[in-house]
């Protein structure tokens, strides 16, 4: 069964019949072709479907697309505005803050959402923040740097 | 130089940070059907009937197969694995039988309609007790499988391979010896929870040819594996892997493509697509073996190791086509880094019916150095030496021998050492500013040799543009560890152009040179080798063209900045764009055409072990040597640990990239802490209990330690710049050197992993009902 929602995706605004018992990570993927959210886990543990909704990271596995009606919905893709990188995600190029790039996307949403909320966090602040997100390659060092670093330039 | 060395970004940043990589679960192809697979929920059992009928009955089903289908054995060094059961199924989760439907809903409907009948049998969920005679049998048809002959199955057991090795006399030693002490350590099964699942499309084409895309570390490993299992000639079998989210060897050999090249054979044009849950990944997928060690020392006063006898048993699970391999790199360094000249070992993979055992970054030395390091802690204190000063008398120097004789010619282990004591502190002892917490340091070693076939081989082709840019076509994968990066540095260093202007493509069998596996820390060294006899290939082209173009000597040019330039009369230069196509001169005409590098590479002169003693003057291509120092705090309330700071060194031969191998190491370091501290697949009766993230922890970024990561480059003789690999060495010192400090800290040691507070916390209780005071002296 389908159902008509009305959202905003990426700054767009959307009209969409969507299968009722449809996550919006797979709404995102299979629909869409918004690939950037991946699914790692399917039960919310490890933040790699991460995308905003509503200005709050969500693990888009756990909320079904029906939901979102009349939401926000910012993914990876649309982080990118007129194909200049956010400081994010240049900032994790940078740093190094990549290594096999599964994670990536999810990182990044969930870092971007802790800047917004917090734009001074300390390292134990961005360590808890994204500790829903799960990493296997970094051992998050640089990735915590990464934050940081955009942080520090939110200062000057 | 002005790229070798340096911190170049990733090449793959921009589509990695954006979401733009297309990893194999993102592609979409029209037609496409979805598989699901019918699993065994049996440890051990035959299978009596399989009913397909009312699964077959669904609407939007279209094919079903079962190992009825494709009875031929498939494996890389021991052909011991269907894709599907046939007969029976060996581990709980085998697949038995695999539906295609028009969606992924569909297809996992019908799965639960398929009716199988099993009659259970007893299974072998212990490595110790299957290797008694009289166990119930895994493969009891062991002795007709084909192997590779290097190993040495032992038909009528479970044994799938004995590696003795036998050096010096054992005996004389134990009986000269001062002390003589007796440990065992056991390091249960886990897993490399790689983020992206298994996952892979194939299709089968009525021409007869079979395309797989597959998240896979080794596309031409896998096409092999797959054109020898189905009868498909390699020239019309191609296997691309576009990107792969996380490998540390789970994505090595062949998991999934077996299942669905089948169904894809039987469905000509329509691709069959994959992808396992995590549930899936857990279960059947490569695990990191489980290993029992038994390590016996005769040492003298001194500190000085004369006799070493030990035990390794590995518990394979299922399935051993991969893990033989893994006891014979165990048996070449049963020793651990040091310099022993009497050695008895005897190192078993066997089979039981746990989930399939595979390669695990490392390749059995982090199981090993477990108990070689925790051991060597326990000998020291009991002669009254440091655990520094043991592993300065023992550890391996240039002119010492490894376990198998090979004379050691670049060792930078004591530098190692010596680095990683002073940036740990290693002598001051340290304390917690709460009273119900304590510290403590440790230290171990760590070693690694690629463990691959004498003649593993890679190649690289470099194809060289008009506008002074080029191409690099090679078939290492990057699965995270940054080959696509150190490959195109490479290769802007030998051709002299910025990395900008040189585009990597690897991946996929039709297009790309052939690179034997993405594996065992041998790409730097050995891919890196190729990208280097290429560039050699491609200047020598260019300087052959360049002295009739310039009338100067060959002798006389290099390259610099994308030109051929005059050493004599720097003025005198063209631009190597200009000569991409070939040279043309003034009326018009053309000579030699476009330029293409070719440049291949076998590791020289590595030969195969004796048979009977297991020695060998030179059966790897290099060790790679390193250490690291580890400051813990143990609550001695509950018994959690928490590791403050770990500082690494290793001997890399030369730096390639210092930010991305710095990362790299502490990615190493951070997944090594996991194993110590948390990470086990609970295994019940074969039934594993917890493949899901919330019973299976990996570390997250609250549990990260401060990292001081350092190296040192005693240069390797046949490396590209005198690089060696690194990648998996890194973790391998680290669960032993946290167990040593927690040993430190609170005099507990468990001889196991994980050391979960749990575990600490009731050894505390133990020895506080024992004896009151301090508790060390285990």
């Amino acid at each position: 069964m389908k159902k008509v929602i009305n959202f905003t995706l990426n700054g767009e605004v959307v009209e969409h019949a969507v299968d009722t018992n449809k996550t919006l990570l797979k709404m995102l993927r299979e629909d869409f072709e918004l690939t950037g959210a991946k699914e790692g886990c399917g039960a919310g543990e490890c933040g790699a479907c991460t995308v905003i909704m509503n200005e709050k990271a969500v693990n888009s596995c756990l909320v079904l697309a029906v939901e979102i009606e009349g939401a926000s919905i910012t993914t990876i893709e649309g982080l990118t505005l007129d194909g200049i990188l956010d400081p994010l995600q240049e900032s994790f190029i940078d740093n190094a803050a990549l290594q096999c790039g599964y994670c990536t996307p999810g990182m990044i949403m969930t870092a971007k959402v802790l800047l917004n909320e917090n734009p001074h966090p300390t390292e134990e602040e961005i360590k808890e923040g994204i500790s829903g997100n799960l990493c296997r390659c970094t051992g998050y060092k640089k990735i915590v740097e990464a934050i940081e670093k955009v942080a520090n330039d939110n200062e000057e | 130089m002005k790229y070798v060395g340096k911190s170049i970004k990733r090449v793959d940043g921009i589509k990695k940070v954006t979401g733009s990589l297309k990893y194999v679960d993102d592609m979409k192809f029209s037609r496409m059907l979805y598989a699901a697979v019918k699993r065994s929920p049996y440890a051990h059992a035959r299978i009596v009937s399989i009913n397909i009928e009312k699964a077959m009955a669904v609407k939007g089903v279209k094919d079903i197969i079962t190992g009825d289908h494709y009875k031929k054995r498939a494996g890389l060094y021991l052909e011991d694995k269907n894709f599907l059961a046939v007969g029976k199924a060996r581990y709980k989760g085998e697949a038995v039988a695999a539906v295609a439907a028009v969606s992924e809903d569909i297809a996992k409907e019908a799965v639960k309609l398929i009716e199988v009948e099993y009659e259970e049998l007893t299974a072998v969920t212990n490595a110790i007790e299957a290797m008694k005679p009289g166990a119930p049998l895994v493969h009891p048809d062991l002795g007709e499988y084909k192997t590779a002959p290097i190993f040495f199955p032992k038909p009528g057991t479970n044994i799938s391979n004995h590696y003795p090795l036998r050096k010096g006399d054992v005996e004389n030693a134990f009986e000269e010896a001062e002390v003589v002490i007796d440990n065992k350590f056991y390091v249960p099964h886990v897993h490399h929870v790689t983020i992206e699942t298994h996952t892979a499309v194939a299709q089968m084409d009525l021409d007869g040819s079979c395309t797989v895309w597959a998240s896979c570390q080794s596309p031409f490993a896998v096409r092999q594996a797959l054109s020898e299992a189905f009868d498909i000639p390699l020239n019309k079998m191609r296997v691309l892997s576009p990107a792969v989210g996380g490998g540390f060897g789970s994505k090595a050999g062949t998991t999934l493509e077996g299942i669905i090249i089948p169904l894809a054979k039987r469905n000509p044009g329509r691709p069959i697509k994959l992808t396992y849950s995590r549930e899936d990944e857990f279960e059947n997928t490569y695990v990191r073996q489980g290993m029992h060690a038994t390590i016996k020392t005769a040492v003298n006063k001194n500190g000085k190791i004369i006799g070493l006898k030990n035990e390794f048993v590995w518990d394979g699970g299922a399935y051993n086509e991969y893990g033989v391999n893994i006891a014979k790199a165990a048996g070449y360094a049963c020793a651990g880094p040091y310099d022993i000249d009497n050695i008895w070992t005897d190192s078993y993979c066997v089979y039981t019916n746990h989930p399939v055992g595979g390669p695990y970054r490392g390749f059995g030395m982090s199981e090993l150095q477990f108990g070689i390091e925790q051991n060597l802690d326990i000998v020291a204190e009991k002669i009254g030496i440091s655990p520094i000063e043991i592993r300065l008398i023992n550890g391996l120097k240039p002119g010492g021998a490894t376990a198998t004789g090979e004379i050691v010619k670049i060792s930078g282990l004591m530098e190692c050492i010596e680095q990683v004591v002073e940036d740990i502190n290693f002598e001051e002892k340290t304390e917690s500013s709460k009273p119900n917490k304590v510290r403590g340091k440790g230290i171990a070693c760590g070693w690694k040799a690629p463990s691959m076939p004498n003649n593993a081989a890679s190649s690289a082709i470099i194809k060289l543009n008009e506008d002074g840019t080029a191409h690099l076509l090679v078939s290492v994968q990057d699965i995270g560890q940054g080959s696509d990066t150190v490959m195109t540095q490479i290769a802007a260093e030998m051709l002299s152009i910025s990395p900008e202007k040189i585009t990597i493509k690897t991946g996929d069998t039709d297009h790309t040179p052939y690179e034997w596996q993405t594996v065992a820390s041998r790409m730097t060294y050995s891919t890196g080798r190729a990208v280097v006899e290429a560039c050699k290939d491609v200047i020598d082209q260019l300087l052959e063209l360049s002295q009739i173009k310039l009338g100067l000597y060959k002798r006389d040019l290099e390259l610099r900045d994308g030109y051929v330039v005059s050493k004599i009369y720097p003025d005198r230069k063209v631009a190597i764009g200009d000569l991409a196509l070939g040279l043309t001169f003034e009326d018009g005409s053309g000579i030699h055409g476009p330029i293409i590098g070719r440049g291949s590479f076998i590791p020289p002169n590595i030969r195969d072990a004796d048979k009977k003693t297991g020695l060998g003057e030179h059966p790897v291509a290099y060790w790679t040597y390193g250490a690291q120092g580890v400051e813990v705090e143990v609550d001695l309330d509950t018994g959690q640990t928490k590791v403050l700071k770990v500082a690494s060194c290793f001997d890399v031969g030369k730096v390639m990239n210092p930010q991305l191998l710095e990362a790299q190491v502490e990615g190493a370091i951070v997944q090594g802490m996991g194993t110590a501290l948390f990470e086990e697949l609970i295994l019940k009766d074969g039934v594993l209990l917890n493949p899901s993230f919330v019973d299976y922890k990996i570390p997250t970024a609250d549990d990260m330690p401060e990292m001081v990561i350092k190296f040192v480059e005693n240069p390797e003789e046949n490396g590209p710049y005198g690089a060696r690999g690194v990648a998996e060495v890194a973790m391998v010192p680290s669960a032993p050197a946290i167990a040593n400090a927690i040993y430190d800290a609170t005099g507990i040691r468990l001889r196991t992993i994980p050391l979960t507070a749990e575990r600490i916390f009731e050894k505390m209780k133990v020895l506080k009902r024992g004896r009151r005071g301090s508790c060390k002296n285990n």
